[in-house]
C-alpha cells in the first residue's frame, strides 16, 4: 500500500474512533455531581460484619447499607468539623424506647416507616434474628454484644409485630450506646432465612454477598480487591436523604498514587489520610482540597510496661520512663501536629473525669534518673522496645525517639520489630513484651469502659499484665453505672488517680482521624468505628 | 512429529515430582512462619475464646499431617480452598487476578522487546559509536532503578505533572464496564466484544505500567541481544554469507539474527518470570488487582490456602513458560534436542 493511501485510512479510522467517546463528555459532567469518588488504603473481604474474617475496612459497608435500632448524633466541633456525639442517642428503626423502672428492660417501638429494600415492614421478628445472629455467631460481634451485657438469645423478645424488648440480667449503661454500634444491625431475617440451610442456619454464605437490608444505601457492584460501588436507596425514609447519589470507593493500595490522585481532583474523598499529607495537601493546592479531622473519641498512643518483665514492676521505674519520654519531639515527629498532647497535667490527682486527660509527666530528664536513683536501678539496665510494623508510620518514629531519650538515662532499649500479623499475639495474647506501643481505643465513650479493656487483668488489651484489686474492685462497680449515678464520678476519678500514679501506660498523646477531600464535598463526619459514614455527605457542584 | 509429542509429555512428567515438592514446601513453610490466622481473623476485641472458636472453625486445630492430607484430597477434587482475606475461593481469586498480572506482563514485555531488540541489534553493528553508548546509558538506567521508583516517576511526570495519562485506577477507569470473561485479558475480551471504547480505555490504563516494567526488561533483553550478535557477526558463515554478496538485511536477519536468537529466547523465558515477581510494586503504584499484591496481601495476612494457591499456581506457570521456551527452541535450532 501507498505511503499516502496508508496515512489517509489511518486518519479516517481515529476520527472515527472519537465518535463513541462524544457521547460520554456531557453525560459524564453532568453525571460526576452526585457520584462521591472515594480512595482507601484496604479493601473490604464481605458484606456481612458477622461473618467470621470479616475484615475492619468492611464494618463501613453495615454502617452505610443497614440500619440499627437507634444511632449517635453528630456534633460540631470548635473548628468547624463535624463529629459524631457519644452523648447523643436519635432514633433510626426504633421511632421511640422506654426503660422500665428497675432499668432492667428496654422496649423499642419500630417505625412503621422502616421499610426494607424488597419493600417489607421492618418488624420486631427481623430485629430478633438479626439480635440472634449477633451474639451466635461468635468472635468480635459476640465480644461486643457482651459489652453491652447482650450475650443470649433469651434477651431478646420480639413483644408484637412493632414492639422489641431486650432483657438485662443487670442494669447497665453501656447498652443503649452499644445498640447504635456497627454490630446489631437489622437483616430482612424472611429473605435471610429464605437462604439458610441446615448447615447454615444464620445464612452466612448468601449474606456475605448478598446484603438483605434497609438501610440508605444499598451495594449495587463489588469487584472484590478493586472497587464496590453504592446506590441511594430512594426509599429510605429514616434520616435526611443522602446527598450523593453513587458513591464508588476504590481500593488505592499506594498511599502517594491516592494523594496524587486526590490533589488532582480525580477522587473526591481519601478517607485516614496520615498525617504528613494532611498538613501538606492542603497548602499544595491552595484550599482546593481540605482536610477534616478529629481526635479519636477514648483512645490514646501510649508506651506500655509489661510488669511481669523485672524492673518494670518498680513504679519508681516507670514513673522515671514517664519523665523520660520525649513528649513533644513525638508529636512533631510521629503526628506531625495531628495529636492531642496527653502530658503536662498539672496535679498528681484528677480535678475532673474528663478522658482522655493529660497525666501529669512531662518531659525532665533529671526527675527520671533521681527517679532511678530511688529505685536503685542508677546504673540503668537493658530492655526491648517492641513496635508494630503494621503501624509504623507513627510507632516508627516514636520509637525511636524514645529509644534515644531513655538512653540519656541509662536505658538501653533495643528496637524489636513485629510484624502486623504476629503482633496480636505476641502484644495482646501472650502479652510477652516487655516495653511497647500500644492504641487501644474503645467504640463506647466511658473511662470505665477504657478502664474495662486495659487495666483489668487479663482482659485482651491490658498488656502490661496489670493487676491493682482497687482497679478492679472499681470498674466492676462502676461499668453498669449510670454517669449520673452519686459514685460515679468519684470512682472515675480515683480510677484515673490510680493510672496516673501507677502508670503501667504512659500516655503521649490522643490521636486524629483524618480525611481529605475536594473542597466540594461536605457532611463529612468524623465517627468512633474510624470508618466512613456517606449518609450525611453532600457534593455542591463547582 | 510422534517423538517430539512423546519427548513433550517425557518432560511434563519430569516436571511433577517437582510441583509435588513445592505444594509440600509451600504446605510446611506457611505453617511454619510466624502470625496465626486465627488471631488475624477472630478480628479486633478478640480474646481467647473468641480466638479458638475461628480456629475451630477453619480447621486449623488439626494436625498439620491431618490437615495435609485434607488439602490434597481437596486440591485433586479441583478445591483450592477459600482465602480468609477476600473470602472467596482460591480459584476463583487466582482465575480473575492471574490474566491482569499476565496481560501487564506481556504487554510490558512486548514493549521492552520492541525496543531493546533493535537497540542491541544497532549497538552490535555500530560497536563503540553512540548508539552503542545510548544503549548502554538507556539499559544501566532501566535495570538500576527500582520498579517503583520508575512507576511513581512515570505517575509523577505523566499524570500528576502533564495529565496526559489517565488517572492510575487500575485496569479501567470508572466510566467503564469490564468486557464480559473469555480469556480475562480486557484488551482481548473487549475487541471480541467488539467494544472499542473499552478496548481505548483499557490500552490507556496500560501504558504507564506496561513501560514501568518494560524499562526493567530492557537491561538483560538488549545486552544479550548484543552480545549474541556480536558474538554471530563475527562468525564464519556470517563472513561466508558476506563473501558470497548477499545483501546486509539478508546477513543480519537470516543469518545473523537467527542464530543469536537462541541465547536470547533463553533470557526471555527467565526475564518473564522475574517480571512476574517484579509486578507486585508496579501492582501497589498503578492499584493493579494482580497475583502480586494478592500474595503479598494473603501473605500478611497468614491466609494458608491463598500462599499455597500462589505458590502451586506460579510453579505451573514456570513449567509451562519453560516447555514453551524449549519447544520454540527446538523449532528454530535443529541442534537443539527436546531430549535429556
Amino acid at each position: 500500500m501507498k505511503r499516502r493511501d496508508f496515512l489517509k485510512s489511518v486518519g479516517v479510522v481515529s476520527s472515527a474512533s472519537i465518535l463513541p467517546f462524544l457521547k460520554y463528555l456531557p453525560a459524564e459532567a453532568a453525571g460526576r455531581k452526585d457520584t462521591l469518588v472515594v480512595v482507601a488504603g484496604h479493601g473490604i473481604n464481605s458484606l456481612d460484619l458477622h461473618r467470621k474474617g470479616t475484615n475492619r475496612p468492611s464494618y463501613q459497608v453495615t454502617v452505610n447499607i443497614y440500619d440499627r435500632l437507634v444511632r449517635f448524633g453528630v456534633k460540631t466541633l470548635e473548628d468547624g468539623s463535624l463529629s459524631y456525639d457519644s452523648t447523643k442517642i436519635e432514633p433510626e428503626v426504633a421511632e421511640s424506647w422506654t426503660i422500665s423502672d428497675d432499668r432492667k428492660t428496654l422496649t423499642f417501638k419500630i417505625s412503621p416507616k422502616a421499610k426494607f429494600w424488597d419493600g417489607s415492614q421492618v418488624t420486631a421478628h427481623d430485629v430478633k434474628w438479626s439480635f440472634d445472629r449477633a451474639v451466635s455467631l461468635g468472635g468480635f460481634p459476640f465480644v461486643q454484644m457482651k459489652a453491652g451485657s447482650m450475650t443470649k438469645p433469651e434477651q431478646f423478645v420480639a413483644v408484637d409485630d412493632m414492639t422489641f424488648q431486650v432483657k438485662l440480667a443487670k442494669p447497665s449503661k453501656l447498652t443503649l450506646p452499644d445498640l447504635a454500634v456497627p454490630i446489631p444491625f437489622i437483616i430482612n431475617s424472611k429473605v435471610a432465612k429464605a437462604h439458610a440451610t441446615e448447615k447454615d442456619p444464620w445464612a452466612t454464605e448468601y449474606l456475605h454477598k448478598n446484603p438483605a437490608g434497609s438501610g440508605a444505601f444499598k451495594v449495587v457492584r463489588w469487584d472484590p480487591g478493586q472497587q464496590f460501588v453504592y446506590e441511594r436507596n430512594e426509599a429510605w425514609a429514616l434520616g435526611p436523604k443522602p446527598g450523593a447519589k453513587r458513591v464508588i470507593v476504590r481500593e488505592v493500595p499506594s498511599a502517594s498514587t491516592r494523594r496524587a490522585l486526590t490533589e488532582r481532583g480525580d477522587a473526591d474523598l481519601y478517607m485516614d489520610i496520615p498525617a504528613k499529607d494532611s498538613q501538606e495537601i492542603v497548602a499544595k493546592t491552595g484550599g482546593k482540597v481540605k482536610v477534616s479531622g478529629a481526635p479519636i473519641d477514648n483512645c490514646l498512643h501510649v508506651l506500655a510496661l509489661n510488669l511481669k518483665h523485672k524492673p518494670f514492676d518498680n513504679v519508681k521505674v516507670r514513673q522515671a520512663i514517664a519523665y523520660a519520654v520525649p513528649y513533644s519531639d513525638i508529636i512533631k515527629a510521629a503526628a506531625y501536629g495531628r495529636g492531642k498532647p496527653m502530658f503536662g497535667g498539672k496535679n498528681m490527682k484528677p480535678t475532673d473525669i474528663e478522658w482522655p486527660q493529660p497525666f501529669p509527666y512531662d518531659t525532665d530528664l533529671d526527675k527520671a534518673k533521681a527517679l532511678l536513683k530511688e529505685a536503685g536501678m542508677s546504673s540503668g539496665f537493658e530492655t526491648t522496645l517492641s513496635y508494630n510494623l503494621g503501624l509504623a508510620s507513627w510507632q516508627e518514629p516514636t520509637a525511636l525517639l524514645i529509644q534515644e531519650s531513655l538512653g540519656k538515662i541509662g536505658i538501653k532499649a533495643k528496637l524489636d520489630k513485629i510484624p502486623g500479623a504476629s503482633w496480636r499475639t505476641a502484644a495482646l495474647v501472650e502479652k510477652r513484651l516487655p516495653m511497647h506501643l500500644e492504641n487501644f481505643g474503645g467504640w463506647l465513650n466511658y473511662p470505665d469502659y477504657y478502664f474495662f479493656w486495659a487495666y483489668k487483668f487479663g482482659h485482651l488489651f491490658n498488656s502490661s499484665n496489670y493487676k491493682n484489686p482497687e482497679v478492679e474492685k472499681l470498674v466492676d462497680e462502676t461499668l453498669h453505672m449510670e454517669v449520673t449515678d452519686a459514685a460515679y464520678t468519684a470512682n472515675v476519678k480515683k480510677m484515673i488517680g490510680i493510672a496516673f500514679e501507677d502508670v503501667p501506660r504512659i500516655p503521649i498523646y490522643q490521636p486524629y482521624l483524618d480525611a481529605a477531600m475536594q473542597s466540594s464535598v461536605d457532611g463529612y463526619a468524623s465517627w468512633f468505628h474510624r470508618q466512613l459514614d456517606v449518609r450525611g455527605i453532600t457534593k455542591d457542584s463547582v | 512429529m510422534n517423538s517430539k509429542l512423546y519427548k513433550i509429555g517425557r518432560r511434563l512428567l519430569q516436571a511433577v515430582p517437582s510441583v509435588l515438592g513445592v505444594i509440600v514446601i509451600s504446605f510446611v513453610l506457611t505453617r511454619a512462619l510466624p502470625g496465626d490466622p486465627a488471631v488475624y481473623f477472630a478480628g479486633a476485641m478478640a480474646d481467647q475464646e473468641s480466638i479458638q472458636q475461628v480456629r475451630q472453625a477453619l480447621g486449623l486445630d488439626r494436625s498439620w499431617i491431618e490437615q495435609f492430607f485434607i488439602y490434597v484430597g481437596n486440591l485433586v477434587q479441583g478445591d483450592w480452598g477459600q482465602s480468609l482475606k477476600t473470602g472467596q475461593p482460591v480459584t476463583e481469586e487466582l482465575l480473575k487476578r492471574l490474566p491482569a498480572s499476565m496481560e501487564l506482563t506481556l504487554i510490558g514485555l512486548g514493549l521492552a522487546i520492541a525496543v531493546a531488540v533493535p537497540l542491541g541489534i544497532l549497538a552490535a553493528t555500530n560497536p563503540g559509536s553512540w548508539v552503542d553508548h545510548v544503549c548502554r546509558m538507556l539499559v544501566t538506567a532501566g535495570v538500576s532503578l527500582p520498579t517503583f521508583f520508575t512507576g511513581l516517576f512515570l505517575v509523577y511526570i505523566f499524570y500528576y505533572l502533564l495529565g496526559w495519562s489517565p488517572s492510575p485506577l487500575g485496569r479501567l477507569d470508572i466510566v467503564y464496564l469490564s468486557p464480559p470473561h473469555v480469556t480475562g485479558f480486557y484488551i482481548i475480551d473487549s475487541l471480541l466484544a467488539g467494544d472499542l471504547e473499552t478496548f481505548r480505555g483499557a490500552v490507556a490504563q496500560l501504558i504507564l505500567p506496561a513501560a514501568t516494567l518494560g524499562l526493567f526488561a530492557l537491561a538483560p533483553i538488549a545486552r544479550m541481544t548484543r552480545g549474541a550478535m556480536l558474538g554471530a557477526l563475527a562468525s564464519d558463515y556470517v563472513r561466508t554469507a558476506r563473501a558470497n554478496g548477499l545483501s546486509r538485511a539478508t546477513v543480519l536477519m537470516t543469518y545473523a539474527f537467527r542464530n543469536a536468537s537462541l541465547p536470547v529466547l533463553t533470557t526471555l523465558g527467565m526475564v518473564f518470570s522475574f517480571l512476574l515477581g517484579a509486578n507486585v510494586l508496579v501492582e501497589k503504584v498503578f492499584s493493579w488487582p494482580g497475583i502480586g499484591s494478592f500474595a503479598i496481601e494473603a501473605l500478611v495476612a497468614s491466609d494458608y490456602a491463598a500462599v499455597q494457591g500462589f505458590v502451586l499456581s506460579m510453579a505451573l506457570l514456570f513449567v509451562a513458560v519453560n516447555l514453551t521456551i524449549d519447544v520454540i527452541l527446538t523449532m528454530t535450532d535443529p541442534r537443539v534436542g527436546l531430549g535429556d
